[in-house]
């Protein structure tokens, strides 16, 4: 591991890298040399099973981290290259010509996030979202629970009572009467 | 089922169809609005009738969500569902039965409703799991539907987060009621509130890019 993240030092600009287990390492990189750092892992370092893409909205920071996550058969470790692009103007080059089944991770990137990967193909056709009309779902700003209530016709859900409060009521209605009007005043004094 | 007059005009539909040499895109599916059709035969045999298709219930091989995990159980060795004369189709033209099993996103609403409409009279609709009633887990989500209610004409639902294949079987056994009480009306429900339904259809599924009516 230690050897690996030296002869990756030695070059690209490592900006900073995490051992989170013994065969998962993570580094941060410029958005710039992921591709190189790509494919110099896939074809030196023999690192030949692309596991995912993922984005994660840093809406506070303005900006998207990206995880390019791939793993070497032989040595069964698992690397994570990450990278921060801008989150109001989020390209970073398309590398679906190192791993073709890239281009669906990439596709689902720009439909949910609306990353831009110049190049990768078929992504601005529709992949799940036919006719979308709003923001990309998938960032933070989007609303989906008033999105939802706006679009899809919600049904009223059923009224839900504490059986506790219900059967007190029920049972010993004045004795109930009365305690609510202690704690009612016993808050009014703490409020005071 | 069909009375004289539908049958006649219907081959003459055929004829012309033929004649014409030249077919557009409008040949190759029927754009007419559909029409409610009111029982034609006396009350006795109409009861026959009900009897009869409440018997011969033909489902569509159509799985929307995670209920259709559900189905193939339903079919084979353990709840063998033939023992009451119910049986998968692979086209929607041969099904009466349609079985919306869960959630339905916005893509596959589409296809649903082209699959329902291409369905023949008479037709019926199952809401499977609580997705199709509100929404279930995914009432916030914002690519699936809350209600299926506003889209088709349900005849039955069946709740639960899945409904088990008793609970299938159950639900089954209620549609043969309704059919045989003639109170599975949901085609006819359907065209006569099709502005409706369309309306609603339309405002979720955006890109809009077929026929309104087609089958």
């Amino acid at each position: 591991m230690k050897e690996l993240i030296n002869r990756v030092e030695s070059r690209f600009t490592l900006l900073n890298h995490i051992e989170q287990r013994p065969d998962l390492l993570f580094l941060s990189m410029d958005a710039k040399e992921v591709v190189e750092v790509l494919t110099y892992l896939r074809d030196i370092e023999n690192y030949q099973h692309l596991v995912m893409i993922s984005a994660v909205d840093r809406m506070e920071d303005h900006m998207f981290q990206l995880t390019y996550l791939v793993h070497n058969y032989s040595d069964n470790i698992d690397i994570g290259i990450r990278t921060n692009i801008d989150r109001d103007n989020p390209v970073i080059s398309s590398m679906h010509h190192l791993w073709p089944a890239a281009q669906v991770y990439q596709r689902e990137l720009h439909e949910l996030f609306g990353i831009d990967f110049p190049g990768s193909p078929r992504q601005d056709e529709p992949m799940m979202l036919e006719g979308w009309d709003n923001i990309p779902p998938m960032r933070r700003d989007f609303d989906t629970k008033k999105y939802s209530e706006e679009t899809f016709f919600p049904r009223a859900g059923r009224e839900t009572y504490d059986p506790r409060k219900v059967m007190a009521g029920k049972t010993y209605p004045k004795e109930n009467e009365i305690k609510h009007e202690i704690k009612k005043l016993v808050r009014d004094q703490r409020n005071k | 089922m069909m009375s004289e007059e539908v049958k006649e005009s219907q081959e003459k539909e055929n004829r012309d169809i033929i004649e014409t040499e030249e077919l557009t895109y409008a040949d190759y599916f029927c754009s007419a609005v559909p029409q409610s059709v009111s029982p034609k035969a006396g009350k006795v045999i109409q009861k026959f009738y009900n009897w009869a298709q409440a018997n011969s219930l033909w489902v569509l091989g159509f799985g929307t969500g995670c209920g259709s995990i559900e189905i193939p159980p339903l079919y084979t060795a353990r709840y063998d569902v033939s023992r009451y004369g119910i049986f998968p189709r692979p086209t929607p033209r041969q099904a009466s039965v349609f079985i919306i099993s869960g959630y339905a996103s916005v893509k596959t609403l589409k296809r649903i409703i082209r699959s329902y409409e291409q369905m023949q009279n008479p037709k019926f609709v199952m809401g499977l799991g609580s997705c199709t009633i509100n929404g279930g887990m995914y009432f916030d989500s914002y690519n699936t539907i809350n209600r299926l209610d506003y889209y088709l004409p349900v005849d039955v639902y069946i709740a639960g987060c899945m409904p088990r294949p008793e609970a299938l079987i159950a639900g089954f056994n209620k549609l043969k009621e309704l059919i045989k009480e003639g109170k599975a009306e949901g085609a006819n429900l359907y065209a006569e509130n099709f502005e409706w339904y369309k309306a609603n259809q339309k405002k979720v599924i955006k890109d809009w890019n077929m026929p309104d009516y087609n089958w």
